[in-house]
């Protein structure tokens, strides 16, 4: 048993400005510990699931089935050494990768793991998630720029071009999700899917919403940007070391974030199918987002890369007229028939 | 204020984290490896030929085209963020102004459609 007078002694610390900054470092270090786990096992997953979609059997040398294959990988990238070409410039090309792997990290402030367990309850969370996601284009186009190197600076031209296009959609897609709850804060937003999951009513939007989160990762069939066939590795191309390992942690952190907001916007965050065991919360959660971004790795498995006119064409004629109408549809919908949520 | 201000304080919080982490690892990597560099390693990667020349030059314009789209439509949906929550308030009014509001955009949008803005080859 704790002593009653620890207890007294704690609760009076942690009210305190110190106690307070000390709370909520443990409370971030709780997020980003687990966080960065999965990020390596995300790696480790996606290479398991490949091979099994291949007919190999993936990673199962460095311990029990592979399972310490994350870990070599990082201890390797950390011991390699880091190459920074003659033309670069020096700064900007070792801010980069630190500002792509920040920025995966920094949205996960505002994400509400179950009712209530978010650790910046803020009212705009939907703006901050979307500005933090929107920033990761920067890391991109620094990356390629510093490099002064033709394949990077292409890759980073392209990547920009596809993210920012695919952004518009998504931005669409958020207003109309925003235009069913009501509400700004994530929390709100899945409480008002308590019932009905957002992914019923838009279901159109949930495809182009997680389509679009594809191609804003960069990921296969979208990912033109790193076309290993036509520009090497796009903008990545001059990394080495453990900046190329932060542009790779920040990509898979970034994934695992995208499923999480998909599985708060549409598919009822911590609630379970059915009203069914909401004390299992967070698990719920984890387990959409597991299904997600198993997803994504199935589709990296089937699908082969679109062309860059293709990617181009499906964003700005297919999704965004298609997301704009929906939206004004949706809007229409539920003003005509008083389903407006009242703030 | 101050309530707003303690809403914050933990994405501070997390800046200051992600960012010790971002550093200690490139710095980590930078220490604990042998660094040997010699001009061939470090000249920039162009399928094993010397570098022709600056990687910084003339490129497409439609990257600055779709750069210019993106603000235009990005601004759109930032002034769609409070119309969506407030859409319960100024009701039928709002809904309409908003519908101008896009169709003088989407009238834009079909201009550029049609001069081959979105074409690429």
């Amino acid at each position: 048993m704790i002593p009653a007078s620890l207890v007294t002694f704690l609760g009076a610390f942690f009210a305190t400005p110190a106690g307070i900054l000390v709370l909520t470092v443990l409370k971030a270090l709780a997020i980003l510990a687990p966080l960065l786990t999965a990020v390596a096992y995300l790696t480790y997953a996606e290479r398991k699931v490949l091979a099994a979609i291949q007919l190999r059997r993936g990673p199962n040398v460095v311990g029990p089935f592979g399972l310490l294959q994350p870990f070599a990988d990082a201890i390797k990238m950390l011991l390699k050494e880091t190459i920074i070409p003659a033309g670069a410039n020096r700064v900007l090309f070792l801010l980069a990768p630190m500002l792509t792997f920040a920025l995966a990290m920094l949205a996960w402030a505002v994400v509400p793991v179950a009712d209530g367990w978010a650790i910046a309850d803020i009212n705009v969370g939907v703006l901050y998630l979307f500005a933090i996601s929107s920033l990761g284009v920067y890391g991109i186009v620094i990356a390629g720029w510093a490099s002064n190197s033709k394949y990077a600076f292409l890759g980073a031209l392209r990547s920009a071009a596809q993210m920012v296009s695919y952004e518009v959609s998504m931005g669409f897609v958020l207003v109309s999700v925003l235009l069913c709850a009501g509400s700004l804060n994530l929390t709100e937003i899945v409480r008002a899917q308590q019932h009905v999951w957002f992914c019923f009513p838009l279901f159109p939007m949930f495809v182009v919403f997680f389509i679009s989160t594809l191609a804003e990762t960069n990921r296969a069939p979208f990912d033109i940007p790193e076309g290993e066939s036509e520009i090497v590795a796009g903008f990545f191309v001059e990394y080495s070391s453990m900046a190329f390992g932060l542009f790779f942690l920040g990509e898979y952190a970034n994934m695992i974030l995208m499923s999480t907001m998909t599985s708060i916007m549409f598919l009822g965050g911590w609630y379970g199918p059915f009203g069914l065991l909401p004390q299992l919360g967070p698990f719920w959660l984890i387990v959409k987002i597991c299904a997600l971004l198993f997803v994504f790795i199935w589709v990296r498995g089937t699908f082969p890369r679109y062309r860059y006119d293709q990617l181009m064409r499906l964003g700005w004629k297919v999704f965004l007229p298609a997301s704009l109408l929906w939206l004004v549809l949706t809007a229409g919908t539920l003003l005509a028939f008083g389903w407006l949520p009242r703030a | 204020m101050a309530p707003l201000l303690a809403d914050y304080f933990p994405v501070l919080v997390f800046i200051g984290i992600a960012a010790l982490i971002a550093v200690s690892m490139v710095g980590s990597a930078l220490i604990l490896a042998r660094q040997n560099p010699y001009p061939e390693k470090l000249s920039a990667y162009e399928c094993g030929f010397e570098p022709f020349e600056d990687a910084r030059r003339r490129f497409d314009v439609r990257f600055y085209l779709v750069a210019i789209l993106f603000i235009i439509f990005d601004l759109e949906v930032a002034f769609l963020f409070p119309w969506a929550v407030s859409l319960s308030d100024t009701g039928l009014f709002g809904f309409l102004s908003m519908l101008g509001f896009l169709g003088v955009l989407t009238v834009g949008f079909i201009y550029e459609w049609c001069k081959g803005a979105l074409e690429w080859e």
